[in-house]
């Protein structure tokens, strides 16, 4: 492949189906952003994954610092209460 | 139907499915060549789209012709002389503005003759078409953005997105012929091709106007394919093409 340029970095988020929240799906390289959705169409969606598509400038995600991961991640972690596991899913609950 | 007017639509249809069958295998041959993965998957994908609106028009033409042919033996085993597809689609892929130019002047045409088959009382043809017309929307308006992208863009590339459009010009007047020989069955199943070249010019002076590209000066056109006089570009491509089932002729996946 050939160096991309000036092509910047967008994150293509897909709902894949109606009632469903938009899921991270991964990135594509794109000038502006019709470019990046027809991109995440035609990488992301081709084997029918989608029914709405976001695209975000990969520049506007702002992300946790990975050397904050003790004040941010680690006291959750004994705080098993906190998780609604204590009682059985119906079967007919999917998606949860 | 007469038979002469089932040989007329015989002759259609495979003018359609040759179309789509030859310009989907030139746009395979990006496959891991494009600029970028999204643009390799984006022209991958546009092959296989016409590979399955060929599908489609050669097994119906099989049909028509009643002579066992499937949509199979009538793309692996006629000869270049037996193709009757236009010369624009069998052009070399050049550069990937070539590719664009080659793809957004037969696309937009695509377009507009489709939503015409899509209107015919032919059952068959109009349900291809109506399937065919999500696909080339999607076509026509993808290569016209590439198109006003490139012209719009560098110094480089817009010279490219020239070069490629005058490489194709002399191709595009043989696309307003595809009724050529063929007339009483298009009259015959309502189909009304009178004002497409009209909405064509419009359609791409707008879009290059919109990429600050000139159009191309008039020349002659280049006229042959839908009779089987094709440009010394098919055979090496049918010969890629037809050569395993060729080979190998009980293959199978």
């Amino acid at each position: 492949m050939a160096d991309i340029g000036d092509l910047s970095l967008w994150e293509v988020f897909i709902r894949t189906k109606g009632g469903l929240s938009h899921r991270h799906a991964g990135s594509v390289h794109a000038a502006d952003k019709r470019m990046a959705l027809e991109a995440a169409r035609d990488t992301y969606t081709r084997r029918m994954e989608g029914v709405s598509i976001w695209v975000v400038p990969s520049s506007q995600v702002s992300a946790s610092d990975p050397d904050e991961y003790d004040s941010f991640f680690e006291p959750a972690k004994d705080k098993i209460y906190r998780h609604p596991t204590f009682y059985p899913v119906p079967d007919e609950i999917k998606n949860m | 139907m007469s038979p002469q007017l089932k040989n007329q639509l015989y002759e259609l249809s495979v003018r359609l499915g040759d179309d789509a069958l030859i310009l989907g295998q030139r746009l395979c041959e990006w496959c891991g060549h494009a600029p970028s993965t999204e643009i390799d998957l984006t022209l991958s994908n546009l092959g296989l789209d016409l590979i399955g609106q060929a599908r489609h028009f050669l097994t119906y033409a099989g049909e028509l012709e009643g002579k066992g042919r499937d949509e199979d033996g009538l793309a692996f085993e006629r000869d270049a002389l037996d193709f009757k597809n236009c010369l624009l689609v069998e052009q070399p892929n050049g550069d990937f503005a070539q590719t664009i130019a080659r793809h957004f002047l037969f696309s937009t045409w695509q377009l507009l003759f489709l939503e015409q088959l899509a209107q015919t009382n032919d059952e068959t043809l109009r349900a291809i078409a109506r399937k065919s017309i999500k696909e080339i929307s999607y076509h026509a308006s993808i290569s016209a953005q590439w198109v006003i992208r490139l012209g719009d863009g560098t110094p480089e590339s817009h010279d490219r997105m020239m070069n490629g459009l005058d490489w194709m010009w002399r191709f595009v007047d043989e696309l307003f012929l595809v009724q050529e020989g063929i007339e009483d069955v298009c009259e015959n199943i309502g189909l009304d091709l009178s004002s497409i070249e009209n909405e064509w010019r419009n359609k791409v002076a707008a879009t290059l106007k919109e990429a600050t590209l000139d159009l191309p000066a008039d020349r002659k056109g280049i006229f042959g394919g839908r009779v089987g006089h094709h440009s010394e570009h098919l055979g090496p491509l049918l010969s890629e093409m037809q050569s395993l089932p060729r080979t190998y002729n009980d293959a199978n996946w």
